[in-house]
């Protein structure tokens, strides 16, 4: 009796509310979408120390947005091209930049986003109206319709197809752009190709998180894999998943608890992020102390 | 005769000429009075008639719980003779401006003499409910208000204020006895509704219809998925007949619950802002007459 019991407690704290809500199982899905796609875009972000990018594209994404849906309301599609179109016009801009001239690709980034945001925001006030600009900053995993779900699932998809295809050159790049520039010219194409992705992944990640948060499902999963991997694969793989679980434990913490859902998402891959800082396997800082092999080539 | 009555016309502009204050230095020096949002400003349209000026800071459709003042605002006010506010702590952001603007107007709360009504979560504008223009009853105070703030920053137009504010006042109240009527009709176990925001605390008092809202009485704050589901919960269990809109908050949301509930989606219910001169609720008049007719719709059939 006891364990049979417990077992429905589980159930009702754990599966009970996807199974009876169908709203919360929509939200899972655009959360899992999103972990399997922005998470491993995050893990190279990081790896060429580019991790506070993700934010700076997240903020020249948020005019286009806001400019679609003046012009045409609270439509998925024109608010999502309006989001690409700037978010890839301010990456382009940047790479541009950062390649023909002595400006390091991160000052060109940041004086690029800015200068969206301020036309964005100039655009919007012109209009005179300022109703729900609060929903681009945080958006709402809990009201997926059929076209937000198919948009994000569908870019997530691609996204990864994508980095499937280009995932030799960008990963040579990672470890020694040096080499690749000496062995192939196809390092140009890839960085915009692969700064295409970060802007589809975040543009995705906006309905349903919010331009801010989509950040955190693709920077904070990616920081936490790298205490827990040194292979590259193996670090996209664990990244997924934190991302992953980081959706699903969010969601049941927003329906137990009463938080809003995209902040506890991100809140719980934060947590997980912690507890990797600690705990990880790969350089953890309780682990550190413990006498180890030495390390091999 | 005519020489008599243009004697007349002339001793009347002299005496505007002797007035002391500077607003009837010429007489069709129209009072200049700034409102907060729409609503408030269609109402000093209507007691002040062509005698005043009126801007609204929060235009139609837009959201005053979260406004961000423009350096135009502080402008605006700064050469005001008259500010009108709701009051109950409505708008926030005002005193900030006002001190900033140095503006010398008469302020005027339309809030002063209405009971206020308890806010029903405790996030809310420290305790009272601001959305007090949602019954017939209360607006009739904002009117008196009005038209005395009016006729204190311009005496020369008390006559014109008085005769203004009494007939909007018979219209107010022809208004608050159709919609009695218009509800009367629907049956008392259909009248309930859920509606984004609760700003129809007032409307719900003087007329009594249900609203059950998935979030607090501010826009600010975002639904949790607990909020949600209990939302879809009680849906299921009271039966609710229909969700409705509103235009100032996320309506995907509403439409997931109402697929998931099987609850009707009604129409847009107009609550804190009036919609521009093209829309479905331009004046103050028609936004409380379009929401009755809203409402009767989905809970009737």
């Amino acid at each position: 009796m006891q364990g049979g019991r417990g077992v429905t407690l589980i159930y009702d704290t754990l599966i009970g509310p996807f199974a009876e809500y169908e709203f919360l199982r929509r939200a899972l899905a655009g959360a899992l979408a999103l972990a399997f796609g922005a998470g491993p875009v995050g893990v190279f972000l990081m790896l060429r120390r580019m991790s506070l990018m993700g934010d700076a594209m997240a903020h020249a994404i948020l005019p286009g947005a806001a400019v679609g849906f003046l012009f045409a309301g609270l439509n998925l599609y024109a608010m999502t091209a309006g989001g690409l179109i700037a978010g890839l016009v301010v990456a382009l801009l940047a790479g541009i930049v950062a390649r023909t001239t002595e400006l390091k690709e991160d000052a060109s980034l940041a004086a690029f986003f800015l200068v969206s945001l301020a036309v964005g925001v100039t655009i919007v006030s012109a209009r005179g109206t300022n109703i729900d600009l609060l929903h681009f900053l945080f958006g709402n995993v809990l009201a997926l319709d059929n076209e937000t779900l198919l948009l994000v699932a569908g870019f997530a998809t691609v996204s990864l197809l994508v980095l499937a295809l280009i995932w030799r050159p960008l990963v040579l790049e990672c470890v020694d752009p040096g080499f690749l520039r000496s062995v192939s010219r196809a390092g140009g194409p890839v960085h915009i190709l692969f700064l295409a992705l970060v802007v589809m992944n975040l543009v995705g990640g906006f309905h349903a998180l919010g331009t801010l948060l989509a950040v955190g499902l693709m920077m904070l999963p990616a920081a936490a894999a790298r205490f827990w991997a040194r292979d590259i694969t193996l670090m996209i793989v664990i990244a997924g998943a934190i991302g992953a679980a980081s959706g699903y434990a969010g969601l049941l913490v927003s329906f137990h608890s009463g938080l809003p859902a995209g902040p506890a998402i991100i809140l719980v891959a934060g947590a997980i992020y912690a507890g990797s800082v600690l705990l990880g396997s790969v350089g953890g800082l309780l682990r550190r102390g413990i006498p180890r092999r030495h390390l091999e080539a | 005769m005519i020489s008599r009555r243009s004697m007349l016309v002339a001793a009347t502009m002299l005496a505007f000429t002797a007035a002391p204050s500077q607003a009837q230095d010429k007489a069709d020096a129209k009072v200049k009075v700034v409102a907060t949002f729409s609503i408030l400003a269609d109402l000093v349209k209507n007691v002040g008639g062509d005698r005043v000026e009126v801007a609204a800071l929060v235009g139609p459709n837009g959201d005053a719980h979260v406004y961000a003042p423009t350096p135009s605002d502080a402008k605006t006010l700064a050469a005001a003779q008259v500010v009108v506010t709701n009051g109950f702590g409505f708008e926030g952001w005002l005193e900030r401006l006002v001190k900033a603007s140095a503006t010398k107007a008469a302020m005027v709360v339309a809030t002063k003499g209405v009971k206020p009504r308890r806010s029903t979560d405790d996030h809310g504008h420290g305790g009272s409910d601001p959305h007090a223009w949602q019954s017939v009853a209360n607006v009739a105070v904002y009117v008196a208000n009005i038209r005395d703030g009016l006729a204190k920053a311009d005496p020369a137009g008390k006559g014109t204020y008085e005769a203004n504010a009494t007939a909007y006042l018979a219209k107010l109240d022809a208004l608050d006895r159709e919609l009695k009527g218009e509800i009367a009709k629907i049956p008392a176990d259909r009248r309930r509704i859920i509606t984004t925001h609760d700003a129809f605390g007032y409307f719900r008092d003087a007329y009594g219809i249900d609203f059950i809202a998935p979030q607090g009485v501010s826009t600010e704050s975002e639904p949790s998925a607990r909020d949600v589901a209990r939302i879809i919960a009680q849906v299921k269990k009271q039966k609710i007949p229909a969700v409705f809109l509103e235009n100032v908050t996320e309506p995907r949301l509403l439409k997931r619950i109402a697929e998931e509930s099987g609850a009707k989606i009604g129409g847009t219910l107009y609550s804190d802002a009036l919609t521009d001169a093209k829309g479905e609720a331009p004046t103050y008049i028609d936004m409380m007459r379009h929401n009755v007719r809203q409402l009767a719709t989905a809970l009737m059939s």
